[in-house]
């Protein structure tokens, strides 16, 4: 039972960071229709412009936490979010309208360059992060196991919590948000309306973007290594989240996230850690093959 | 557009330049580099033991960045304008060299064929050249492979490398459990991939496009995963070693013979010399690779291959037609993968050493890779993309390092500017015998 609940924090920690990575997704693929491959390298540049800003302030001398935390979490924001738009605006943009597979083949090399201009810069080694918020208190105990929730987890739980609340109530109230449902709904009819489909597009990369650069702090924080190669698989198994969760819906790619998330951990805490990548990926085959529109999707219409 | 008016807005082109808004943007542009370059270029974090990191700033590369984002956008904009009303879209050098390439298809064909078959006996010959000679003719065969499934049948496959190392796991499974030699294995390594590719294309074959490319992917993954974990069988990490050689009609390259057995210099009267063993494995991949294409662009002329390129096309109207989707994407599946079986055959006999570590998603994107600059569909240009890939890395260490830099960027660029490839030109293999120049 202890055992148990430990996995289910692990679990929820690291379904939280799969699920903020997974609204980039879903959110792009509700709007222009396209798996955004090159997402997992936004959110490794994301990780890795947060250990960079960590490093700079501790030279400049801001040694108290939380502050140093929220200028690392408004600065990785804004630059991540910066390569989320030029992606965009490089890759993506002018290939609007053309064949059905160059976006993403586009999307492809994206993913490739900039994997390879982190490892060019940055060096191919794991990039070690001393740990900054530390301790934690113990949830209870059983029989010698005593279930440990982090002050870190917490956190991310937190701040997932609280991003996904701002987030929704955007969508839902701004104009910025009424725009982007337009688009999702019928993009040619929001043009006709006035919609600046453009601009939507632009600002659905910045957030997702925004969004992956929280996801990439909190890896850094929670894991305390980065490298240039985790924006691979985080970025597959956030899609999974997205597919499962049914792509296209922001609650979905959440419970989803979280889904894959306790997948993960259960499975390494149960089964074996060696295989629970190929868990994750098997899910994501069995979900495309017996429900392609994931748990809160709708259904997709062919239209000639 | 008549020339007549192209060469007038042009004029006019020139004299109305608006130089403010060019700079403008050139200045955003470089705004924006500057602020792309700032945190990753600007700062390069390094080990300084202890498992902490120090940083080091590199201003001036940021400085040279934003430099040179400002003068290349100038120049682009400028070109743009200033040909706007010339129209040359598609009259670039490349679509010229693939429309020649089509034209003179035969010659081209018979002298790449004579110049590769005559590689190894050219003056200029070495071991070292015969060596990226095969390595170039594996990747050729695999791009050739893959085409049928991309280029073929527009089916995005991201776990090519799956197939790829199944053929080459199961030749090595074979000769080290059961004996069989490189040349008893081949079917067997393509029959098994064939199967791996049908069991996984049944269930997922029905779905769109880019979900097919994940899901093809994560089976990619899957397969490397295994082989790396299931270590009484693979050997893990380790991988595993000693995979025989191929024989010359059962006669071996060896230096001596094992026992009863005549090699290959000996049966000759030759001088024995490794260098007969690479060239005879040179001549057995650009046999392979030979038989691939003769293969594949035989099958693109009969109905299934008429099949995989319609359904490319237009899926829908296929359905119509009364083509069932499931089993001509599978048989293009299929065929694709064993061709990949086959080619994985070759590497393990060729490398005598197979690890998880040579079938990474990176080896897939480098097909795909190969598969989309070349152009999908052209089986020339398959053969140039793999050329410029393979040979590359070996001119020198800046090459190699910037390689996969490279690569991901001109997947981009050619996606913008020729998204069918650089060689590009499409035939309609089949064609109604008058054409009616009316309709156009």
């Amino acid at each position: 039972m202890a055992y148990f609940l430990q996995q289910l924090i692990n679990g929820l920690t690291l379904g939280s960071i799969y699920g903020l990575i997974a609204i980039g997704y879903t959110m792009v693929y509700g709007i222009i229709g396209m798996i955004n491959f090159a997402h997992g390298e936004i959110y490794m540049i994301g990780a890795f412009i947060s250990i960079i800003a960590f490093l700079v302030l501790g030279l400049i001398g801001v040694s108290y936490v939380p502050l140093a935390l929220a200028l690392v979490l408004l600065t990785t924001m804004l630059f991540t979010a910066i390569y989320g738009w030029t992606v965009e605006r490089v890759a993506y943009r002018p290939l609007r309208g053309s064949f059905r597979l160059a976006p993403l083949i586009s999307a492809i090399g994206t993913s490739i360059f900039l994997q390879n201009y982190v490892q060019i810069l940055q060096g191919a080694r794991e990039k070690p992060m001393l740990p900054l918020v530390q301790g934690g208190f113990t949830v209870f105990e059983s029989g010698g196991f005593a279930v440990r929730l982090s002050y870190l987890q917490l956190l991310i739980m937190l701040v997932t919590l609280a991003l996904m609340a701002g987030f929704t109530t955007f969508i839902a109230t701004t104009p910025l948000g009424r725009a982007q449902r337009a688009c999702e709904q019928d993009i040619q009819m929001a043009a006709l309306l006035g919609v600046d489909v453009d601009r939507v597009i632009s600002m659905t990369f910045v957030m997702g973007a925004a969004l992956a650069a929280v996801a990439g702090l909190m890896v850094t924080l929670y894991y305390g290594v980065v490298d240039f190669f985790i924006g691979f698989l985080a970025g597959v198994k956030a899609f999974t989240a997205a597919v499962l969760g049914g792509i296209g819906s922001l609650p979905g790619a959440m419970l989803g996230g979280i889904l894959i998330g306790l997948i993960e951990a259960f499975w390494s805490g149960y089964f074996s850690v060696e295989y629970k990548d190929v868990s994750v990926f098997g899910v994501l085959i069995l979900v495309l093959v017996f429900r392609p529109t994931g748990l809160l999707g709708r259904p997709e219409l062919e239209k000639v | 557009m008549t020339a007549a008016s192209g060469l007038a807005v042009e004029k006019e082109a020139l004299a109305t330049l608006d130089w403010a808004a060019l700079l403008k943007d050139a200045v955003l542009a470089a705004l924006v580099a500057t602020l792309l370059a700032l945190p990753l270029v600007g700062f390069q974090t390094y080990d300084i033991g202890g498992g902490a990191l120090g940083i080091r700033t590199h201003f001036d590369w940021v400085a040279t960045a934003a430099a040179a984002v400002f003068a290349g956008r100038l120049a682009l904009h400028l070109r743009q304008r200033l040909r706007r009303g010339g129209e040359r879209h598609g009259e670039t050098l490349f679509a010229r060299l693939g429309a020649w390439g089509n034209r003179r298809a035969l010659p081209i064909t018979l002298v790449g064929i004579a110049f590769a078959v005559a590689l190894p006996l050219l003056p200029f010959s070495s071991r070292y050249l015969i060596d990226l000679g095969t390595t170039v003719l594996i990747y050729v065969m695999l791009g050739w492979g893959l085409n049928v499934v991309v280029g073929l049948a527009g089916l995005l496959d991201l776990g090519y490398v799956a197939f790829y190392a199944v053929g080459a796991y199961t030749f090595a499974l074979l000769a080290r459990d059961l004996g069989l030699t490189f040349w008893q294995a081949l079917p067997f390594s393509g029959l098994v991939a064939a199967s791996f590719g049908v069991i996984l294309g049944l269930p997922v074959l029905r779905l769109r496009g880019d979900y097919l490319a994940i899901v093809t992917l994560g089976f990619g993954e899957i397969i490397r995963i295994v082989l790396l974990n299931w270590s009484p069988v693979t050997g893990g990490p380790n991988g595993i070693s000693d995979i025989p050689r191929p024989s010359f009609f059962g006669l071996p390259f060896a230096r001596s013979a094992p026992e009863g057995a005549t090699t290959f210099h000996q049966f000759f009267g030759l001088e024995f010399s490794p260098a007969q063993r690479v060239t005879y494995i040179y001549f057995v991949i650009l046999a392979l690779a030979l038989v691939t294409n003769l293969f594949t662009s035989r099958l693109r002329t009969l109905p299934i291959g008429r099949a995989w390129e319609a359904l490319r096309e237009d899926e829908v109207a296929c359905r119509a037609l009364g083509i069932n989707p499931t089993n001509v994407k599978l048989s293009a599946f299929g065929i694709g993968a064993m061709l990949g079986g086959f080619a994985g055959c070759f590497f393990a006999t060729r490398q005598g050493f197979i690890s998880p570590e040579s079938f990474t998603f990176i080896e897939s994107a480098t097909i795909l890779a190969i598969v989309v600059l070349g152009g999908m569909g052209s089986q020339m240009g398959v053969v140039l993309a793999a050329i410029l890939l393979v040979t590359l890395p070996e001119f020198g260490r800046a090459f190699a390092e910037f390689r996969m830099l490279i690569f991901g960027a001109a997947m981009v660029a050619i996606m913008v500017w020729r998204p069918r490839g650089l060689l590009a030109h499409r035939e309609p293999s089949l064609r109604l015998r008058a054409r009616r120049s009316a309709a156009r």
